[in-house]
């Protein structure tokens, strides 16, 4: 799956990844392959990527997911 | 007719001037590239926010939302945000926002409560001195420009409208177009105004799962839209003033190559005077000695 984090500022993760955790705002939420089409908010806490290389963390200050054909875009 | 060592001063006073001029406009035309880039940064991100907002167009007739839509008949508070530079030397950068702001003012809000918040070193000394409430706690975010800076400032306006404290907002700032241009914007903040265009075809929307639902995410979503409008006209504003100041200093170091020129003319002239003066002394010196 494709994703991307964006800022106002700039683009923080553009990448091939293969799990992703989010602080959603009624608890934590993962999103794998092929998930269906959501959109969500987020609250304050942790991004979990999982990529073939490991794992890697964004904290975030609240925002918005939207999951759509294997394209994750976080807008934080 | 002026002397040799007056002209030759002016001529080393306006060459030192020269390189200042030449310096700052190389400055403000990195610090301009450097602000054109966070513009293009952010616009995927605003894009995309529009981009969902469109999918939950449907959702808006919410109560919780109808706080950011809801004109009210008697507007009698109205906040001004008037975003100038820190800093001068950009021409009629900062002039012309504070012309907009006070024609707007007479113009639209005669006799009304109308409160200032000036964002910028300018706008502050020059508000500061009138009568007009001020919110003065964003007036330097310019050194530390960042997405923090101009939500923290959203939040703040957006608070104070929920609270009722104002009943409309306005933002009057440059919005950048090129480096030789700004466009002189006073924008409607709050309430939103709401465009007809903004429907979309129901065809065209996707199903999407909202989690938790399409109010709440809406809740996060226009607050951030709104946020990111003031974020959007900050970086425009200080674009713009790089742009603003690179081209009045360019202008200045042309100007003082011309002054340079003539001023060079002058002295040659002057230094010719002399030659001739001193030679026809001399000439005249020896033809009395000559004739005695």
């Amino acid at each position: 799956m494709q994703l991307d984090i964006l800022t106002p500022d700039k683009t923080v993760f553009s990448g091939e990844v293969e799990e992703v955790t989010f602080p959603g705002t009624k608890g934590q939420f993962q999103v794998l392959k092929n998930h269906a089409a959501l959109v969500s908010s987020l609250s304050k806490g942790k991004i979990k990527i999982n990529t073939a290389s490991g794992e890697t963390f964004f904290e975030i200050n609240g925002g918005v997911v939207e999951v759509l054909n294997n394209k994750i875009v976080v807008l934080a | 007719m002026a002397n040799l060592k007056e002209v030759r001063i002016r001529i080393a006073s306006i060459n030192s001037t020269q390189q200042i001029t030449k310096a700052m406009k190389l400055v403000s035309a990195t610090k301009l590239r450097r602000a054109q880039t966070a513009i293009v940064q952010m616009r995927p991100y605003a894009a995309k926010l529009n981009g969902l907002l469109s999918n939950l167009s449907d959702s808006v007739d919410v109560d919780s939302l109808k706080v950011y839509f809801n004109k009210k008949k008697d507007i009698q508070k109205v906040l001004l945000v008037v975003i100038t530079s820190d800093r001068g030397l950009c021409g009629s950068f900062n002039a012309n926002v504070i012309k907009l702001a006070n024609q707007t003012i007479k113009d639209k809000y005669q006799g009304k409560d109308v409160t200032i918040m000036p964002i910028g070193k300018k706008a502050f000394e020059y508000f500061g001195k009138l009568t007009y409430t001020t919110i003065t706690d964003f007036k330097d975010v310019f050194h530390t420009l960042s997405a923090e800076t101009g939500f923290e400032i959203g939040e703040y306006v957006l608070k104070a409208f929920k609270a009722g404290k104002f009943d409309n907002v306005e933002i009057v700032y440059n919005q950048f177009k090129n480096a030789a241009t700004q466009i002189l914007t006073n924008e409607q903040f709050l309430p939103i105004h709401t465009k007809a265009a903004a429907k979309t075809d129901s065809n065209k929307k996707k199903d999407y799962v909202f989690e938790p639902s399409a109010t709440e995410i809406l809740e996060e979503l226009i607050p951030r839209i709104l946020k990111t409008q003031i974020y959007r006209s900050l970086l425009d504003s200080s674009a713009s003033e790089h742009g603003a100041r690179m081209i009045s200093m360019d202008k200045a170091t042309d100007n003082a190559g011309e002054l340079l020129k003539a001023l060079k003319i002058e002295y040659n002239r002057v230094r010719q005077a002399a030659i001739t003066t001193e030679i026809s002394e001399i000439v005249g010196g020896a033809a009395a000695l000559s004739g005695a």
